[in-house]
């Protein structure tokens, strides 16, 4: 998929930063908060307007667990799988939303870039274990019904 | 001042202002092992293998530890001997074992750590990868399922070039050295010389290997192959068989090349006296006319390409020369034009972007490129053991007719600031000897990648800048961008330390660089002919051949890319 | 705006005398866990009631207040997280549990306007009930400084910090301490860093200060990356002005005009706080150029990480803010002389920097009289896994780990018994029932092969199996290298697989001592800390659970039945009516038998899937 670029939206978010190359990484935020993941053709543009190299972008984008290379959907669920929730069974939960999602470990996102389901190192919410949270917003206590029930509703939404 | 010691297995070892431990121990003539640690670029400290042991058993990582005085350190415990062992089988489990059909069989660093530390079994599974290969690019090929990630390539092509076309990517064990998107390194910035190539100790990435085509063109009778040498092959060589680093083995190149079957053998320093010719008449041209400065010398493509890639707009302070190598292509064309037979043209360079040179289409005719073949002196070392020449005991012998002279001055070519003070000697009025020895204590010799010169010509103070590696390029041109500096001449190289540093040249370490570019000078200073405008080649290529053909024969102009 | 010192003198007496004027504060609980319960539904519902009712609702300190107000505020995490939401109700002290919005009416009808207790929403426990905060048992042994304010003031509102006597340390370090005597007093105190290491603080401090160079960086870690650990979170959400105000002073002691919070993007809540408080102590003149006319220059960034929990190991950090792959590099040089970009730089946590602000206030000695004498002072722990209350907690130093599991956690969840508790994170060991009179301090957590790390406490109990807690510790590990050395990379991946085989029935006898020689290489070589102390959860789960690692590996048994892989799924014959519908679903055909006749499970076939047991209408299929 070929994303539509508007580079005065990234200038907008390099102003924001003074162009400076050590905030790179916040620049990839802001990017990823109005596409939903990296486009491609954003890297070029960086590297020129900040002077490092793609490569090294790049490099940085693929370390940091939070940046994304491919489209993501419009929820994106994130299941905790920190020690707290791991042990009060959060597996049997992501494993729920993937197969009612069709999706895996290697497929976080469906098709109709609806639905991204993907595993989170722990958020400190670990008094509601098991969580899960869809665009950030935190559910506490999840089950597999739960979840079940909670795409449902999501689904509806739309 | 007293002398301050530290313990290295119980022998006191003077501490001489060495920057960690790893110094000191290989001071002490230990060989500690490690992949990530070259005194040329950042302490990485990634490899683990230098570990050491103190006195309260702590381990220590021998290449980021500052030496202090009365420290004790063991280099080789059992306890150091089984952590050692063991990264070597990490490693190992991760990696490509085919090694007898390795590009680097035999020049690998890790086989030989193995061999080293007798690891004869590797308990875990083996999960490598299978072959991934890069083979975009004409100087380098790429394989990623050999990289063992000591990021020596990484740090060569940031820090010391400048041009950051691979980097690593990912994290953990998904980690590994990637151009951006994975991309194939020919679409990248990569100028193609090849230093991550000379660095890089397994087969991860290698200089790709033309001679499986050149032999079948040697083999072949309807074709008659010429091939030239580079000034810095000479003393490149000679090593790998046996003879001291930095000898100047030439004759016995020569000879060589003549029973691998090269039909007639040439020296490009005597295309160097013709570049030093052309770019002092073009200097002097654009003095008394008023030209762009500073002049960029434009022998090396590496160099050129990285210009063209990240400063278009300097094109024009670039000298229109080709390179030597270029210009004696072109000279051999024009010379067999008639001939009977095919003429194949081949190069032997130290450099790896040559490749990408002899492809660029302003160096070919019709499609058919001036330099066929551009083979560098790992190739050439490779071509003499697989014809069973015994390179040591070889008879030298003398270049061919009629291009069989050459110059001081295009020998020291291969070494930065050859050029320069090759091209001061010819603009230099007093031809004296002393005036041409105080040419060489002018700052244009010596290893460091930055030297600065100035030289009165008609009164006036030249400035003059040489560099080598693209980092210091790139630096110098900031400055210069900036107001900060002004140069009226700069030679650039893109290796540090110039052509006998080449990545096509066997790898070598700083003394070794130091030797080679050593050896070149002991060969100008045996040369009876010390300035390229007193070489008769030159003198009659100028009253015949190049007639009325210098600018068509010698000079290119390389443009912005859209 | 304060301008100077007696700007802020007043404001503290202003905005104190404006909280005491509210006849009754209600503090809803905002922290991330009630949040996620819905507890600004109920806040909103709360100042709507009290709106209409027609009693003075304020939501803000004003310097004129209204008398007779009641004031209804956002407070950080109670650290009840189990209960939640949580609302408590001052000056009575009551707290109430698990609060839902339309509990709201009663509670302004019963509690604000009648004065009475709404006994339903009370804690209780066998049988009793504790309805103020102070009585319940998982309070009352609490020591709370560091979080004396988490749940009792508007985490929101800087008035409310000032209110309680908020920025007088980081006055009293301007104007009556000076650099040289915040170092001392740091030092004296003892404080260690609350971040693992428990490296002192004031020593660190010192070592900057020493630093002959222009530009120098106060940095604090709020990359609580440990899976179950959330203190340093509930402080930046409850009381983000105690830290912001901690490093502050600690630019004063250390010459330093520049702070950066580097925190986790799990932490949405948190940054929110943080960037409001910075905004706000920006707009009193708290940060900025010249403040309070001291001539005292000091500003803050947010750094906001992107998922990567080597980022918590300091030189990762500090590259990670410079826009670079967070991998640590190697040292020296140390971060106090070469740092945040290449600059003398202290590095603290959020914990370490909320405690100076005490310190300097009530004294170092005052601080030692609380803990050890070489660990004084007090530590957050996040207590969670199998335990009763899970939760945010704060006790003394050296308090003996019994307590804290069972006075103050309520023991084992669900009545199983204890086995073991993980603390320290990844990079820590397990502690067991031989552990429990243990004190939890630095040191003796050291001996015991166990660290205290940021504080995160899992419970675990009986049925853990202690093999699969190693594997999934080492399974994070692994996917959170940094992949730059080799031991790290690639001796974690191997200790894994072995783990995976083991637990999976794969496993010989020979991969305990692989494991242990694996851990020996990447603990002593690894480059950083994060990679020396990877195997630390394999080594003290085979030190304190070896005949479970034997059984998995000998007997191929997990003695908690908890590895799916070495259960023995077999038919009760008894219960078997030989319907066939298991020998039909089995997707390897491991079962067989006549129909109407008990069918059998044939072992050497079985993937132990569990398909079987699930599809059996007469619960004929049993696991052991």
């Amino acid at each position: 998929m070929q994303e539509i670029i508007d580079f005065k939206e990234i200038d907008a978010i390099l102003e924001r930063y003074r162009y400076e190359s050590s905030s790179i990484i916040a620049i990839l935020q802001d990017t990823q908060a109005k596409y939903r993941y990296l486009p491609k053709d954003v890297f070029p543009y960086l590297s020129e307007k900040l002077g490092i190299s793609t490569a090294k972008i790049y490099s940085v984008a693929t370390f940091y667990e939070n940046f994304s290379l491919e489209p993501k959907g419009k929820y994106i669920i994130k299941i905790c799988d920190g020690t707290a929730c791991h042990v009060r069974k959060s597996i049997p939960i992501l494993e729920r939303l993937r197969k009612s999602l069709g999706l895996s470990e290697s497929k976080e996102t469906t098709d109709d870039l609806m639905f991204t389901v993907q595993t989170v190192s722990c958020l400190g919410a670990c008094g509601l274990a098991p969580v899960l949270t869809v665009n950030e917003k935190v559910y506490a206590a999840m089950t597999p019904d739960k979840a079940t029930e909670l795409l449902a509703k999501l689904k509806e939404e739309n | 001042m007293s002398m301050e010691f530290m313990l290295i297995d119980n022998m006191p070892v003077e501490i001489a202002g060495e920057a960690n431990i790893l110094s000191l121990i290989r001071k002490a003539g230990i060989d500690l092992p490690t992949f990530c640690y070259y005194s040329e670029l950042s302490v990485y400290g990634a490899c683990r293998m230098c570990v050491v042991e103190d006195k309260w058993g702590e381990i220590h990582a021998a290449c980021s530890t500052p030496p202090k005085a009365g420290m004790e350190v063991r280099t080789n415990t059992p306890r150091l001997r089984k952590y050692r062992k063991m990264i070597l089988e990490l490693l190992l489990s991760n990696h490509c074992r085919d090694c007898t059909t390795c590009e680097k069989n035999g020049k690998c660093k890790l086989q030989e750590l193995a061999q080293r530390f007798g690891i004869k079994q590797v308990r875990f599974s083996n999960t490598s990868e299978e072959s991934d290969m890069d083979t975009s690019s004409l100087c380098i090929s790429r394989d990623k399922s050999k990289c063992i990630l000591c990021g020596d390539c990484v740090r060569m092509c940031e820090e010391v070039q400048n041009v950051g076309a691979i980097d690593f990517a990912f994290r953990g064990s998904k980690m590994c050295v990637s151009t951006a998107f994975d991309e194939p390194i020919a679409n990248t910035k990569c100028v193609g010389c090849g230093q991550c190539a000379a660095i890089c100790p397994t087969g991860a990435i290698v200089v790709k290997n033309d001679t499986a085509r050149l032999w079948k063109e040697l083999s072949n009778k309807d074709t008659k192959v010429v091939v030239q040498i580079a000034p810095a092959v000479r003393v490149g060589i000679g090593k790998e068989f046996g003879l001291p680093e930095g000898e100047n083995v030439m004759g016995r190149v020569v000879a060589a090349l003549r029973r691998i079957g090269f039909d007639e053998v040439f020296d490009t320093s005597t295309a160097a006296d013709l570049t030093v010719l052309e770019e002092t008449g073009e200097f002097l041209g654009r003095l008394q006319k008023g030209g762009v400065f500073p002049l960029i010398t434009s022998c090396c493509p590496a160099w050129i390409r990285y210009a063209e890639l990240n400063y278009p707009e300097l094109l024009e302070n670039i000298s229109t020369c080709r390179s030597p190598m270029q210009m004696f292509a072109s000279v051999l064309k024009e010379h067999y034009k008639h001939s009977n037979r095919k003429v194949v043209s081949v190069a032997i360079m130290p450099c790896t972007a040559k490749k990408h040179e002899a492809a660029r289409e302003e160096f070919q005719e019709n499609g058919i490129p001036y330099v066929d073949y551009v083979i560098t002196t790992q190739e050439l070392i490779q071509m003499i053991r697989e014809a069973g020449i015994v390179f040591s005991e070889i008879e030298p012998e003398a270049v061919d007719m009629p291009f069989g002279a050459t110059s001081g001055a295009g020998v020291i070519f291969g070494v930065t600031g050859g050029v320069t003070e090759a091209v001061i000697r010819r603009v230099s009025d007093d031809k004296s000897v002393s005036a041409l020895r105080a040419i060489a204590f002018t700052g244009v010799r010596g290893m460091q990648g930055v030297k600065e010169t100035s030289i009165a010509y008609e009164g006036r103070q030249i400035k003059v800048a040489i560099v080598s590696g693209l980092k210091n390029a790139d630096d110098l041109i900031r400055k210069m961008k900036k107001g900060e500096a002004h140069y009226d001449f700069i030679e650039v190289m893109a290796c540090p330390g110039g052509c006998v540093c080449g990545a096509g040249q066997p790898f070598t370490n700083a003394e070794g660089k130091k030797l080679r570019g050593a050896g070149l000078y002991d060969a100008d200073r045996m040369s009876n002919i010390k300035r390229s405008e007193e070489n008769p080649v030159i003198m009659a290529l100028y009253g015949g051949l190049l007639k009325g053909k210098t600018h068509k024969l010698l000079h290119v102009h390389y443009h912005r890319k859209a | 705006m304060f301008l100077n010192r007696e700007d802020l003198k007043t404001a503290h007496a202003v905005y104190k005398k404006s909280l005491d004027a509210q006849r009754k504060k209600i503090l809803v609980c905002a922290g991330t866990g009630c949040v996620a319960g819905g507890a600004l539904d109920i806040y909103g519902e709360l100042i709507r009631l009290i709106e209409a009712s027609g009693a003075g609702c304020s939501v803000s300190l004003e310097k004129e207040p209204h008398d007779d107000s009641i004031g209804v505020k956002k407070s950080g995490c109670h650290g009840f997280c189990e209960m939640g939401p949580l609302v408590r109700i001052e000056p009575e002290g009551l707290l109430y549990i698990k609060v839902k919005p339309e509990d709201c009416a009663e509670i302004v009808e019963e509690t604000i306007l009648g004065g009475r207790v709404v006994d339903r929403l009370v804690y209780k426990k066998n049988g009793q009930t504790y309805p103020t905060q102070e009585e319940i048992p998982f309070y009352k042994k609490q020591t709370r400084l560091v979080l004396e304010h988490c749940g009792h003031i508007d985490a929101t509102s800087i008035k409310e910090y000032l209110a309680f006597g908020g920025y007088q340390a980081f006055e009293k370090a301007l104007f009556d301490m000076g650099a040289d005597e915040v170092v001392k007093e740091i030092d004296e105190s003892s404080l260690r860093g609350r971040g693992g290491g428990g490296y002192p603080a004031g020593r660190k401090w010192a070592q900057v200060k020493r630093q002959k160079c222009e530009q120098k960086y106060i940095v604090c870690n709020g990359d609580e990356g440990d899976p179950g650990a959330f203190m340093d979170r509930s402080i930046m959400e409850g009381d983000p002005h105690r830290m912001l105000e901690g490093m502050m002073i600690a630019g004063v002691a250390c010459g330093a005009s520049q702070g950066y919070i580097y925190v986790r993007a799990e932490y949405p809540l948190a940054v929110d706080r943080l960037e409001t408080a910075i905004k706000e102590a920006r707009e009193y003149g708290l940060l900025g150029e010249n403040i309070l006319g001291s001539g005292f220059n000091f500003d803050l960034k947010i750094s906001k990480g992107a998922g990567a929990f080597v980022c918590g190991e300091g030189s990762a950090l500090t590259a990670s803010i410079e826009g670079k792959r967070g991998m640590p590099r190697v040292k020296p040089p140390r971060t106090v002389e070469q740092g945040l970009f290449g600059k003398p730089t202290v590095l603290n946590n959020v914990e370490t920097f909320a405690n100076v602000p005490l310190i300097i206030r009530k004294g170092a000695q005052w601080y030692k009289t609380m803990g050890p004498e070489k660990s004084p002072g007090t530590k957050a722990f996040a207590l969670t896994g199998n335990i009763e209350n899970t939760g945010l907690i704060e006790v003394p130093m050296g308090t003996p780990l019994r307590e804290v599991i069972f006075d103050i956690g309520g023991g084992i969840r669900g009545g199983a018994g204890f086995k073991a508790v993980q603390i320290g994170g990844p990079s820590g060991g397990c502690l067991t029932k031989e552990h429990l009179d243990l004190p939890l301090d630095f040191d003796s957590l050291k001996k015991a092969g166990a660290m205290i790390g940021s504080g995160g406490l899992v419970v675990m109990d009986e049925n853990t199996c202690m093999v699969e807690v190693a594997r999934f510790f080492m399974n994070f590990t692994q996917n959170e290298s940094c992949g730059k050395c080799v031991p790290c990379r690639e001796g974690t991946k191997r200790m894994r697989a072995i783990l995976e085989a083991i637990v999976s029935g794969q496993g010989t006898p020979e991969d305990i001592d692989m494991l242990l020689e694996l851990a020996d290489t990447v603990s002593s070589t690894a480059l950083c800390g994060l990679g020396k102390t990877a195997p630390s959860p394999i080594v003290s789960t085979i030190k304190n659970f070896r005949k479970e690692y034997e059984a998995h590996v000998i007997d191929k048994k997990c003695p908690s039945k908890t590895c799916q892989k070495l259960k023995t799924i077999y038919i009760d014959e008894a219960l078997c009516r030989g319907c066939s519908k298991c020998a039909r679903l089995c997707p390897v055909g491991a079962i067989s038998g006549k129909v109407k006749e008990p069918f059998a499970i044939a072992a050497d076939k079985c993937i132990k899937c569990g398909a079987c047991i699930e599809s059996c209408a007469f619960k004929a299929i049993k696991e052991d």
